[in-house]
């Protein structure tokens, strides 16, 4: 398995005050955060961060969050968050939040599952997994890059699909529940993964696998099958 | 402390046991890893000590379980936030293996490498002395290969990405020498009582563990 980026130490021990500036609703159960964090030292697409959050009495409670903004956003970065049952941090988010408020955060942490944007990308995410890889998306955007970038992307339906109006012609959606129609309905196959590895760009993907467990499983085992490197394949397992 | 506006919590059971800013998972037992899950049955497992060593050795499945059985019961502790109680691995302990390898007086680290060439270091204080375990069973049957079936490195203790998934081997060096996770940001250490989580964060000083 290969390494990647170096991570500053300073930057991932330090916590830092993030303002919450916007809330924007993105699918029933998902919505974006943007915070300022005036101090932010920057981050590569894919990279999460560490969120914190203290009630009255000293609680603490602190979960992983992957970035969903590009770099470069001076100064902001965004979250979006699917609001789990029972959650508490998300629960938080999702029903007391607004702008204004303070939360905490450090970071950017683990370099492992970072896209700097110097070779082709082949991304497959599930639900909320689509997020570290549209940060992926709006780097390459951004940056006017040209080396080849592909997203696959599950969702249950076409209102479940986070930032739907924002994936272009890079992107191929799928849908397991329910489809527009004219379009299949069903799980992530070889059909979809095997015509990008049949012809892969100069040097090959770097494929990144982020969601469910069971989707991981099930999208990296799709692309082993469909010849991509084991030491090629970078996942994110949410849970 | 920076409180956060109507934030509440959860209710506050007072759980003992529960490292600072962690929670407790419950029944769930999240998956982990970076990378794909390898297809490795018994008969392609090994492990194999050495080092600083006076005999390296390499066990395969049964040479290893023919050593005595040894189990864990008791909690881990994931640096992503959650710890899961009251949970029960098979094995056997590291102790045995160290007992047929005997290192040298100089190895003071070591270095836990997988069949998938994950690695993650270790000083070797916190895998002798009957605190770290090669692990096979899981809630007495076998451990599921997603949690590093057929076996892993089980060191409690610590937060549990030292816990090498599809363990292969260990060497012993007379140097620390940062793994897969440290180097890409995570503590050398990561006791789980100290919050040893990510590098830069404090060394600390409780080896009450």
């Amino acid at each position: 398995m290969p390494g990647r980026i170096a991570v500053s130490e300073g930057a991932a021990a330090v916590w830092q005050t993030a303002t919450l500036t916007e809330i924007r609703r993105e699918t029933p159960r998902a919505t974006t955060f943007r915070l300022a964090v005036p101090e932010w030292a920057g981050h590569l697409p894919g990279q999460h961060l560490m969120l914190r959050l203290t009630a009255e009495d000293g609680y603490a409670a602190q979960r992983h969050y992957s970035i969903a903004s590009a770099p470069d956003d001076s100064g902001h970065i965004e979250l979006t968050l699917d609001h789990v049952p029972d959650g508490e941090v998300s629960t938080w988010f999702h029903t007391v939040a607004r702008p204004g408020d303070t939360v905490e955060v450090r970071g950017p942490v683990s370099g492992f599952f970072a896209w700097p944007g110097d070779r082709p990308a082949l991304l497959l995410g599930a639900g909320s997994g689509v997020v570290p890889l549209m940060s992926m998306v709006r780097h390459h955007r951004a940056r006017g890059l040209t080396v080849p970038l592909r997203l696959l992307v599950s969702a249950r339906s076409p209102q479940e699909l986070i930032y739907a109006a924002e994936l272009g012609a890079e992107t191929t959606p799928v849908f397991t529940r329910s489809a527009p129609r004219g379009v299949p309905v069903g799980r992530m196959a070889a059909a979809h993964v095997a015509p990008l590895l049949t012809e892969p760009p100069e040097g090959g993907w770097e494929a990144y696998v982020c969601g469910s467990n069971a989707f991981a499983e099930h999208a990296s085992r799709l692309l082993v099958a469909a010849g991509q490197p084991v030491d090629r394949i970078r996942i994110e397992r949410f849970g | 402390m920076n409180v956060t506006r109507g934030f509440t919590g959860r209710p506050r059971v007072h759980r003992p046991g529960l490292p600072p800013g962690q929670y407790d998972a419950g029944d769930d037992w999240p998956v982990l890893s970076a990378e794909v899950t390898p297809d490795l049955g018994p008969g392609d497992w090994s492990f194999r000590i050495d080092g600083l060593v006076e005999r390296p050795h390499t066990w395969d499945w049964d040479a290893a379980h023919a050593l005595p059985a040894s189990a864990y019961d008791g909690d881990i502790h994931c640096v992503t936030g959650w710890s899961k109680f009251g949970v029960r691995f098979g094995g056997v302990s590291l102790d045995a293996f160290f007992d047929v390898v005997r290192p040298h007086g100089s190895a003071t680290h070591a270095v836990a490498y997988s069949h998938t060439g994950y690695t993650t270091n270790l000083p070797l204080a916190d895998l002798t002395g009957g605190r770290a375990w090669i692990a096979w069973e899981y809630g007495g049957g076998p451990l599921p290969a997603e949690h590093g079936g057929p076996a892993r490195l089980l060191v409690p203790h610590l937060y549990f990405w030292k816990s090498a998934k599809w363990i292969a081997g260990i060497t012993l060096l007379d140097h620390d020498e940062p793994g897969f996770w440290e180097r890409n940001g995570y503590h050398a250490r990561g006791n789980p009582w100290d919050e040893q989580r990510y590098s830069g964060d404090r060394d600390g000083d409780s080896d009450c563990d």
